[in-house]
C-alpha cells in the first residue's frame, strides 16, 4: 500500500506526531505561533475518544495535563515563549514529581511579547533553566515538518521512558512553514509506554529504586492508591527533609537523563568527515547552515555541518572529540549567542568558536554563513 | 459506635503538622465523615490540594492524593476529572490558596461547573507562612503584612462562586462540627461544581495578632456570627449585620462539564 503523503504545516505535523505516539489528552492556551497545534488536537482528539481542554492560562494547561497523566493519559500541552514562561512552576512540578508530559514551544522572539510572529531560538536556555532549582532537561530542535513529526513521537518516548517533562522546540519557521510529509504506518516508528507497576498495591511506592532509576508510575483510578507532592520526597511519595534521602532523590532526578546520554542525545553529521570549519547549527537556521556547506565545498573550502535534533542534554562529548581536529567552529542562531556559549564549553578552547546572532525577526541566511566560513577557514 | 476515621487514614502518616487549636483538623474530620456517608471508594477517589497548612490535609488521607503548587489544585484536578470522569474529585485548600494566587483556577472551575467539590478552609490568613493578610481577612485586622491594619476589602467567597457559575454553594464553621460532613456530603452527590466554605481559625498567626484570648474564643465568634440561612429569612438586615450565613446558599442545576465533553466526542465521532 502505498503510504500517505501530505503537504502540511510543521505545527500540524507536530499534533499529528502527538497523535502517533498515543496522546490523549491536550490542555492549552492560545498563543502564536503555536496555536495551530491546539486547534488540530481539538478537531482530532475526540474523534479518538481523548480529551481537549482550553484552560484559564498556561500555569492552568501545564498543570491539567500533569492532572491528567497522572491516570495514565499520555499528554500534550503547546505554547511560546510569554506561555513558557508561565509554565516553568508546573514544569518543575512535573520534573519533581516525575510525571511524563509532552510541552511543544514554538520559539518567538522574546523576551516578554517580544515578536509574536517573528521566528527565534531565544528559548533554548529557558528550556534548561526556567524552573527553579536542579533538574533534569530533555528538549528536541527539529528542522524540517517530517522531523517534527517524528522528533514528536520520539518527545513522548523520552516522557514516557524516563518519567519526565520532554520539550520539542521547533522556531516559528520550522512550525509554520509547509513541506512534503510521508506518514509512518501504525507500528513503523517506536512508541514506548510508561513501566506500570507489577508489585501488590500495598507494596507500590511511586519512588521505589529498587526497580532502577526510573521507577514504574502507577495510574489513580487504578487499584493503585498513591500520594503525589513538589516538595522533596522519600520512595512512597511522602515529604521528607532527611538530608541524604534528599540528596540522593536529587541526583537520581538528574542522573536519569545525565546517565542516559547516549539514548537521547541525537545529531546528524553532514560533510563532517574531513571538515576543517565545521558549522553547528539547528532549526531552521540548519537548513541555511547546509546551503552554506555546500557552496563552501563548491569553492573547494572543507566545510561540515553538526546538526543538534537534540539540544538538551547537549552533545557535549561529541564536539569535544570533533574540536581536537577541526581548525573553527561557526554557531549561527537566532538569539545573542545561546548555542554558542554551551559550544565554548565544550571545546574546551581546542578551537575558536565563531557566532552569528540575529534577534531582528528574520532568518539568518546561507550567505551570512558562508561569509564567515570563508573569514575563518 | 464511636465512629472509626482510621479507616480513611493513612496508617503512619500522623500526627499531622496542625497546630492545637487549628481548624483545619476538624475540617477533615467532616470530610471523612462525608466520604463516608456517600461511600465514595478509595481507588477511585481523587484528592487535590494546593500549598498551605490547609492543604496539607490530603497527605494523611488514604486516597489517590494529589498535593499540587500554590494556588493550582483546581486546575491539576480538571486535568484528573476530566481525563477519568468516573473518578471523584474533591478539591481542599485555604482561603489564600483558592482566592488569592487560585482565583483564576478557582472561578473557571466555577464556570466550567466541572463535576468536583471544593472545600474552602477559610482561616482569614496565610496561616503556612506565619500570617499575611489574604483576600479573605477583614477589612481593619491585624496580619503581619498589615502592622497598621488591613486596608483591603475581603471576598465572600460564596458570593464569588455563585457569580462564577458553580451549581451548589454551602458555608459552615468549624464551630459547628456537625453539620460540617452535611454540607460536604451534600455537596459530593451534587452534579456540577459544588464549593463548600468552612469557616475555621488560626490561632497561632490570625488569632493572637487580632486580640483573641484563647481557641475558645475565636470558636465562639463562629458560633455567634453564624445565622443559619433558614433562620436568617425572619431576621432584619439590622440584625444581620455582622452576621454570616450558614447552610445551604446556592443550588442549580446546569449542564455539568464533563457530560458536555461526552457530547463533543459523539460529534468529533459522528463527523468523522
Ligand atoms: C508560588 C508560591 N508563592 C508563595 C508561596 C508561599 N506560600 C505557601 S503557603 C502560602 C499561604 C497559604 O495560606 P492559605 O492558603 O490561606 O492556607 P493556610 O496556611 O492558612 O491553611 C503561601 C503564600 C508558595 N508556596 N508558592
Ligand atoms: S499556622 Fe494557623 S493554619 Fe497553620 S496549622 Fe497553625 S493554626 Fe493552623
Amino acid at each position: 500500500m502505498a503510504k500517505k503523503v501530505a503537504f502540511m504545516q510543521g505545527n500540524e505535523a507536530a499534533a499529528h506526531g502527538a497523535l502517533y505516539a498515543g496522546c490523549k489528552f491536550f490542555g492549552g492556551y492560545p498563543i502564536t505561533p503555536s496555536t495551530e497545534v491546539a486547534e488540530v488536537m481539538s478537531a482530532e482528539l475526540p474523534k479518538l475518544g481523548g480529551k481537549f481542554i482550553q484552560m484559564e492560562d498556561e500555569i492552568g494547561a501545564m498543570a491539567a495535563i500533569i492532572g491528567a497523566s497522572l491516570t495514565g493519559a499520555k499528554v500534550l500541552t503547546s505554547t511560546s515563549g510569554p506561555g513558557l514562561s508561565l509554565k516553568q512552576e508546573n514544569i518543575g512540578y512535573a520534573c519533581i514529581t516525575e510525571v511524563p508530559c509532552v510541552i511543544i514551544n514554538v520559539m518567538r522572539g522574546g523576551p516578554s511579547t517580544g515578536m509574536p510572529t517573528g521566528p527565534s531560538q531565544s528559548d533554548v536556555m529557558c528550556a534548561k533553566w526556567g524552573t527553579h532549582g536542579d533538574h533534569p532537561a530533555i528538549t528536541l530542535v527539529p528542522a524540517s515538518v517530517q522531523e517534527l513529526f517524528e522528533e514528536t513521537v520520539r518527545a513522548f518516548n523520552l516522557a514516557e521512558k524516563y518519567r519526565t517533562p520532554v520539550m520539542v522546540m521547533p522556531d516559528e519557521i520550522v512550525a509554520h512553514m509547509r513541506e512534503r510529509i510521508v506518514f509512518p504506518e501504525p507500528g513503523e516508528l517506536e512508541v514506548i509506554d510508561r513501566t506500570k507497576p507489577t508489585v501488590a498495591p500495598e507494596q507500590y511506592k511511586p519512588y521505589d529504586t529498587q526497580f532502577g532509576d526510573v521507577p514504574p508510575l502507577a495510574a489513580f483510578g487504578s487499584e493503585y492508591r498513591f500520594h503525589v507532592t513538589g516538595l522533596n520526597k522519600m520512595a512512597d511519595g511522602f515529604p521528607t527533609t532527611k538530608a541524604a534521602v534528599v540528596q540522593a532523590e536529587e541526583e537520581r532526578q538528574v542522573r536519569k537523563v545525565e546517565a542516559n546520554v547516549d539514548d537521547i542525545v541525537k545529531f546528524e553529521e553532514y560533510m563532517m568527515d574531513d571538515a576543517e570549519v565545521v558549522v553547528v547549527a539547528f532549526g531552521s537556521t540548519s537548513r541555511s547552515a547546509r546551503f552554506a556547506v555546500n557552496e563552501a565545498r563548491k569553492q573547494g573550502i572543507k566545510a561540515g555541518l553538526f546538526r543538534l535534533i537534540t539540544f538538551w542534554p547537549f552533545p557535549e562529548k561529541q564536539l569535544l572529540a570533533i574540536s581536537k581536529k577541526v581548525k573553527a567552529f561557526i554557531t549561527p542562531e537566532m538569539n545573542l549567542g545561546m548555542c554558542t556559549g554551551v559550544v565554548k564549553g565544550c571545546v574546551e578552547g581546542n578551537a575558536p568558536v565563531h557566532g552569528i546572532f540575529r534577534v531582528d525577526g528574520e532568518p539568518i541566511n546561507p550567505t551570512q554563513i558562508l561569509d564567515m566560513i570563508k573569514e575563518v577557514k | 459506635m464511636a465512629f472509626d476515621y482510621d479507616k480513611y487514614l493513612r496508617p503512619g502518616k500522623l500526627p499531622h503538622i496542625w497546630c492545637p487549636g487549628c481548624g483545619h483538623g476538624i475540617v477533615m474530620k467532616g470530610l471523612i465523615r462525608a466520604i463516608d456517608a456517600c461511600g465514595l471508594e478509595k481507588n477511585n477517589t481523587a484528592i487535590v490540594s494546593g500549598i498551605g497548612c490547609a492543604s496539607r490535609l490530603p497527605g494523611y488521607m488514604d486516597f489517590c492524593t494529589l498535593h499540587t503548587a500554590h494556588g493550582r489544585a483546581a486546575a491539576f484536578a480538571t486535568g484528573v476529572k476530566m481525563a477519568k470522569p468516573e473518578m471523584n474529585v474533591i478539591l481542599v485548600g485555604g482561603d489564600g490558596d483558592g482566592t488569592a494566587i487560585g482565583g483564576n483556577h478557582f472561578i473557571h472551575a466555577c464556570r466550567r461547573n466541572i463535576d468536583m467539590t471544593y472545600l474552602i478552609m477559610n482561616n482569614n490568613i496565610y496561616g503556612m507562612t506565619g500570617g499575611q493578610f489574604s483576600p479573605c481577612t477583614p477589612t481593619g485586622a491585624k496580619a503581619s503584612t498589615t502592622p497598621y491594619g488591613n486596608p483591603d476589602p475581603a471576598f465572600d467567597i460564596a458570593k464569588l462562586a455563585i457569580g462564577a457559575g458553580a451549581t451548589f454553594v454551602a458555608r459552615g464553621t468549624a464551630y459547628h462540627a456537625t453539620q460540617i460532613d452535611k454540607l460536604i456530603a451534600e455537596a459530593i452527590q451534587h452534579k456540577g461544581f459544588s464549593v463548600v466554605e468552612i469557616l475555621d481559625d488560626c490561632p497561632t498567626t490570625y488569632g493572637r495578632r487580632n486580640k483573641f484570648k484563647s481557641v475558645i474564643e475565636m470558636m465562639n465568634r463562629l458560633k455567634e456570627i453564624a445565622v443559619p440561612v433558614k433562620a436568617a429569612e425572619k431576621m432584619s438586615p439590622e440584625q444581620l449585620e455582622g452576621k454570616i450565613l450558614t447552610g445551604v446558599l446556592y443550588k442549580a442545576e446546569k449542564p455539568e462539564y464533563t457530560g458536555e465533553y461526552a457530547k463533543v466526542i459523539e460529534r468529533a465521532k459522528g463527523a468523522k
